[in-house]
């Protein structure tokens, strides 16, 4: 009881238009008991970032399926970094090989979930990593 | 004995053996229920000669040929993009030689969002999910060397302009656009609604799509200027029944649009071609593919009544389902790629594409394209399902499936219809929402477990290390095409490319067929973004309504 519900943003990131998988997890975290703001499709990082912002999101989410993960993902880093907003959890999914899923997680960010991720990690790595020191 | 004292006898003996032919609890992917046994019993009410009828005639259930594949077999066609014209010039010879039968260009994102390759949004996009295309130069380049009066190109894009840039080359080669034959995606509405790929709003894409499908009517008999695409839908979340349902209504919805601008059916109506799904339930896919042909037929004849039968006549292309494949052990890919392919083949299509186990890591890298490739010649060459059209005519189930899918499609293609056809109903989100929740409803199913993926929910391994080469795009394409694009501004003359522009932009607003003017416009050098933000002043943007 009085558990905080966490506000969590999804969002699209780039030209990309393979929206499933935002929009199937912005369901489940709302099925979850989680408040979801879901932007739809081509959201720049800063609309990205400032959306965050105004919503006073705990968290952000995003996904790219077009391959321009390694371009989108650092530069919503690099935003957040520079506008001392490092305490938003930032975490993604989509078609992302091993390589570079190591590679973003090195740069820092969070959670990322490739394809065949269930919903319930997804939520599960939510409810850990918001509830630890909050 | 009477049919009718056959079929009694048939009760009787499903009595005494207490057969129950239960439907409780197993569904199709669709939510059709599946008995434990079929028999005449589920067949009675089909009229052979109505409902049927022979191969390469009405109502075209059995396929579009009377030979089916014993005339020819289905068009082998990889989709195929990445990188620069060179690198997809290089793959689209390495697939010919390994056998392809057809071309499948696929643009990258910023092409397909008519944008250039060094406008800030196309950061970390260019060339990346398919080929880079600003300019005519790029054009003549991805088409080096393949003779296009000889094989078929499908262009997946859905606006004028490449469409306009593949006219130019073949001009430029002497060959007349008259004898040109492929197909152009060309569909507004999953642009919208599917694939999410849009420039403009749908009323301005639906304008810009029957300029082309004038154009053709009139100079390009051998082209399909459309291809309906069920596809996208069903990659987003849809089922088997709805893939049919939102097809057939944008068919509906084309030909409206095509009698409004004043062209006669049977003039257009026979070059309407389908792009559909294989997906995992096997008998429910190939039901589908029988379904959409009849319910097609019987559709365009009412609504229409059409003097040529050949404008109520479905014809298809397919790709294997790529939502389905895993990232883990992706091998298995080769496995479900293969069924999902024999279910298209049993189901009459006339072309097809299919996945490399890859494709939930990266785009395919050569092996893996040439794996897919080889998976279709197999098919074709050993399987013996070629020998003869049709094969599971008369099946039990597989009849009744037909009939059941044909029922619940119509049931929406009337829904759609009454909302004011395809238009209205992307316009109101009707589609995408409908898609959304069944996209949930697979996702719980997957997680619960309920709906079996091997591989992850059920004989799940620990991460292995991939066995094989990812395909990369180098990101340095990225700054050799914006150079290239360059050269081709700074090369071009300038007067001429705002002239073509400003005539296009005329005629465009003017409401003209825009074909002959951005014909020119490419000649001249104006570039995809270019044309790309003329439609936006014309014709508007488009926001995403989300969800």
């Amino acid at each position: 009881m009085g558990a905080r519900v966490f506000r969590i943003l999804i969002a699209k990131p780039g030209l990309d238009g393979h929206d499933r998988g935002a929009r199937t997890v912005a369901l489940a975290l709302r099925d979850a008991g989680m408040e979801v703001i879901y932007t739809g499709l081509h959201w720049t990082p800063e609309m990205i970032v400032d959306t965050a912002v105004q919503e006073n999101v705990d968290a952000i989410g995003l996904s790219v399926l077009s391959g321009a993960h390694m371009t989108i993902f650092p530069k919503v880093q690099a935003l957040l970094k520079e506008k001392g907003l490092e305490d938003i959890l930032f975490f993604g999914g989509g078609v992302i090989p091993p390589d570079d899923l190591r590679a973003l997680k090195e740069m820092g960010m969070g959670g990322i979930f490739p394809p065949g991720s269930t919903m319930q990690t997804i939520i599960d790595y939510l409810n850990n990593a918001l509830s630890d020191g909050k | 004995m009477s049919e009718k004292s056959k079929l009694s006898e048939i009760k009787k003996a499903l009595n005494e053996a207490g057969v129950e032919c239960k439907s409780k609890e197993v569904l199709t992917t669709s939510g059709i229920p599946v008995k434990s046994l079929y028999t005449p019993l589920d067949t009675e009410a089909l009229d052979y000669f109505a409902d049927l009828g022979l191969p390469g005639g009405p109502p075209f259930t059995r396929g579009v040929y009377q030979e089916m594949y014993r005339r020819q077999l289905w068009s082998q066609r990889q989709v195929c993009g990445y990188g620069t014209a060179e690198e997809t010039n290089e793959r689209l010879r390495f697939l010919n030689k390994q056998g392809q039968t057809g071309l499948n260009i696929v643009p990258d994102t910023p092409t397909i969002y008519g944008l250039d390759s060094d406008n800030t949004l196309s950061d970390g996009e260019v060339g990346r999910e398919g080929v880079a295309i600003d300019t005519l130069s790029d054009m003549r380049n991805l088409l080096a060397g393949l003779e296009l009066d000889k094989v078929s190109t499908s262009i997946i894009y859905n606006y004028p302009i490449l469409f306009c840039m593949y006219l130019a080359v073949a001009q430029e080669r002497g060959i007349p656009v008259e004898s040109l034959s492929g197909t152009l995606q060309n569909d507004p509405f999953t642009i919208t609604a599917g694939a999410k790929s849009w420039i403009v709003p749908p009323k301005g894409s639906l304008k810009l799509c029957v300029d082309v499908i004038e154009f053709c009517t009139k100079s390009m008999p051998r082209f399909n200027p459309v291809s309906v695409v069920g596809y996208h839908y069903r990659e987003a979340g849809c089922t088997a029944v709805q893939e049919v349902g939102f097809t057939l209504a944008a068919g509906l919805s084309y030909i409206r649009a095509g009698v409004d601008r004043g062209l006669e059916v049977d003039a257009f109506a026979p070059r309407l071609s389908f792009f559909y799904n294989a997906h995992n339930d096997f008998f429910e896919e190939i039901a589908k593919y029988r379904a959409a042909r009849r319910l097609w037929y019987r559709l365009v004849s009412e609504k229409f009544k059409p003097n040529n039968p050949r404008s109520c006549m479905l014809r298809f292309h397919t790709q294997t389902a790529g939502s389905s494949l895993t990232a883990q052990q992706p091998l298995n890919n080769i496995m479900r790629t293969t069924v999902q392919a024999l279910a298209a083949i049993l189901g009459g299509t006339q072309s097809l594409h299919t996945n490399s186990y890859d494709e939930a890591l990266s785009i395919p890298s050569a092996e893996a394209a040439k794996i897919s490739l080889r998976t279709q010649q197999v098919l074709a060459l050993e399987s013996g399902v070629t020998n003869t059209a049709d094969p599971l005519a008369g099946s039990y189930f597989v009849e009744s499936l037909t009939g059941e899918i044909e029922n619940r499609a119509r049931s929406l293609v009337e829904k759609i219809e009454e909302m004011g056809g395809m238009l209205a109903a992307v316009e109101n989100n009707f589609v995408q929402t409908e898609i959304t929740l069944e996209a949930h409803r697979e996702q719980m199913e997957t997680d619960k477990g309920s709906r079996k993926v091997v591989g992850v929910n059920c004989f799940a391994e620990p991460q292995e290390e991939i066995s094989f080469e990812i395909m990369r795009v180098p990101p340095e394409l990225e700054k050799k095409q914006i150079e290239r694009l360059n050269k081709v501004r700074r090369e071009r003359d300038a007067e001429k490319t705002e002239k073509a522009l400003a005539n296009l932009e005329k005629v465009a607003s003017q409401g003209q067929n825009t074909i002959e003017a951005t014909m020119e416009a490419v000649k001249v050098g104006a570039t995809v973004g270019e044309i790309g933000a003329l439609y936006r002043k014309v014709f508007g943007t488009y926001q995403d309504p989300g969800l």
